[in-house]
């Protein structure tokens, strides 16, 4: 609980920078508005005000200032319209109906977590095959890295569509983009954590004969599992990433990316506003999870977490 | 080369090939050892003494001459699990308590599990480690971790010993102490340790033979063969034949260092 200071610090002073910021961003959508509602506004036609800059026209227009707070659809949402938003539709609806968050965070997160299966088991077994095998070691690396270099945004429609082809849709297309993203960080992180036994440990092995199998499961297998952790944590935030850019492109109906589409195509960013922090809050209960799942494993094998 | 002969190396020689070219690690190794011996390889580094060790573990191959360990290959002597080897680390397995670092060969070679219990218990006893069987590592002194090595590389009863300076990472105190449980160690288990050292009162303390070694290349300058009694407490170290000992490897080692 000690760096619970200096988080709270710095989200302190997020939201400071936050709150101010909403003065001179909805300045001008503000006097509009205010000026249909029969308030005096300086200067007083539109065009006129296009000549201002947010904060110019702000110190012009010093008693409209509580107003840039409230407004319906504004260019930066306050930080109390956001959070009333996401209490509306994720306390407040039924869990099943399309406008409840947490409907569309399972949509999400069902992909994700599948998508993560696959892609840790795939990363592993890569990894193990690197690690055994000169040719996939030759080989395969090289693939990985340019995989991650394809921007997911530009692959994620094309498999997507692929897929359709073939008859496949809704959650499995997504979790493989997920898989996509989330491999990678394994494959390095437990091919560096199968390396990480020094040549003085492998000559240990080789004085007792052991077999290749038996150094796999006795030294290198239980030597890679704090690069494991670090790799599952970075994994599963991609393979949220994953998801979520995976209903942008498509026209998904469901899911945390759907809900960013939605509220941007109809002028609704409080809706976008909502479904972006549902996502990171997942996200960091995500790599939470992972976190004390590391603590615990560690503990138990006698390693006391770094 | 007698009967009781354990090891035996005649003409051995060990080039490594680097990017700076050739490196004449061993020149001309001839030497026998016998069973029940305490063997100690003094010498500066890059004399040679970690490489023979490593020669007769068959972790590295002789470029040229014969090495013969318990009249096997190396290579077969490994495979017939002939020797325990404790390297300069303990490099023991975080994620495994003491007992289970001792146990750690014994599952690799098929020892069943009350069998594997018995040995843990015997060797960490013979170590002096009785009741830190459920400890993890990092709960155990420098010294103690290193005894735990020794007692991993004790654990399935090969008779051959080879210590690779098990001690050269610990502070004086403690290595006389570990020095003096080591020779009560040797002269209750009959094995026959090799041992590499940098330090003169170490090697004349522990061993009866000195196999003095210098550089460039890699060579054997002088075998001593120790007079001391095979009972040896600390102060012997104070008395005139094991000074005259030291006094014969100085020299040795001297000798072997015109060239610098």
């Amino acid at each position: 609980m000690k760096s619970l200071l200096p988080i709270l610090t710095i989200v302190a002073a997020i939201l400071v920078i936050w709150v101010l910021a909403v003065v001179p961003m909805n300045m001008h959508l503000t006097a509009d508005q205010a000026q249909r509602d029969g308030l005096v506004v300086v200067p007083q036609t539109p065009l006129e005000r296009q000549g201002y800059s947010g904060l110019g026209l702000s110190v012009a227009n010093l008693g409209l200032i509580p107003l840039t707070y409230t407004l319906d659809r504004p260019r930066l949402p306050s930080p109390h319209q956001v959070a009333g938003e996401m209490w509306e539709t994720i306390a407040l609806r039924n869990v099943t109906s399309r406008q409840s968050l947490v409907y569309h965070g399972w949509v999400t997160l069902s992909a994700t977590l599948v998508g993560f299966a696959i892609g840790t088991t795939l990363g592993m077994l890569l990894a193990v095959g690197i690690v055994h095998n000169r040719a996939m070691d030759m080989s395969v690396m090289p693939w990985a890295i340019a995989s991650q270099t394809i921007p997911i945004l530009a692959l994620a429609p094309m498999i997507i569509v692929m897929m359709g082809q073939f008859g496949i849709q809704g959650l499995l297309p997504k979790a493989v983009i997920s898989a996509y993203l989330s491999f990678f960080p394994v494959v390095v992180g437990m091919v560096k954590g199968l390396r990480s036994p020094d040549a003085m440990q492998m000559d240990l092995l080789r004085t007792y004969y052991a077999s290749s199998s038996q150094g796999f499961w006795k030294l290198r297998l239980p030597a890679s599992v704090p690069y494991l952790f670090a790799s599952f944590k970075i994994g599963i935030s991609a393979a949220l990433v994953g998801a979520i850019v995976a209903e942008l492109p498509t026209g998904a109906r469901a899911g945390f990316g759907a809900r960013m589409l939605v509220g941007d195509q109809y002028g609704n960013p409080l809706v976008t506003w909502a479904a972006l922090f549902a996502a990171a809050i997942t996200a960091a209960a995500l790599v939470a999870i992972f976190t004390a799942m590391e603590r615990l494993t560690l503990r138990r094998m006698g390693m006391a977490a770094a | 080369m007698t009967a009781d002969t354990v090891i035996s190396a005649q003409g051995l020689n060990l080039t490594f090939q680097t990017n700076d070219g050739p490196v004449h690690a061993l020149k001309d190794v001839n030497l026998d050892i016998r069973k029940g011996e305490f063997v100690s390889f003094i010498g500066p580094s890059g004399c040679g003494k970690t490489t023979f060790l490593r020669c007769i573990a068959g972790l590295e191959v002789p470029t040229d001459g014969t090495l013969s360990v318990n009249g096997m290959t190396p290579d077969q002597a490994r495979r017939a699990r002939a020797y325990g080897y404790v390297f300069q680390a303990a490099g023991l397995y975080p994620w495994r308590t003491i007992g289970g670092n001792v146990k750690l060969p014994l599952e690799i070679m098929g020892f069943s599990k009350s069998e594997q219990a018995e040995r843990v218990a015997r060797v960490l006893a013979l170590v002096d480690l009785a009741g830190f069987e459920k400890k993890f590592p990092w709960q155990l002194s420098g010294g103690m971790q290193q005894r735990a090595s020794i007692a991993r590389a004790l654990a399935f009863d090969a008779d051959i010993l080879l210590m690779d300076e098990p001690f050269g990472a610990l502070d004086e105190i403690v290595r006389d102490h570990l020095n003096e449980q080591l020779l009560a160690l040797w002269a209750r288990t009959e094995k026959t340790i090799g041992f590499v050292t940098h330090s003169i009162p170490e090697a004349v303390y522990l061993s009866t033979k000195i196999v003095v070694m210098s550089p460039r290349p890699g060579r054997i300058t002088d075998v001593i063969d120790s007079p001391l009694p095979k009972e040896r407490p600390l102060d012997i170290r104070d008395s005139k034949e094991f000074i005259d000992i030291a006094h014969r490897v100085r020299e040795g080692l001297r000798a072997g260092h015109v060239d610098d």
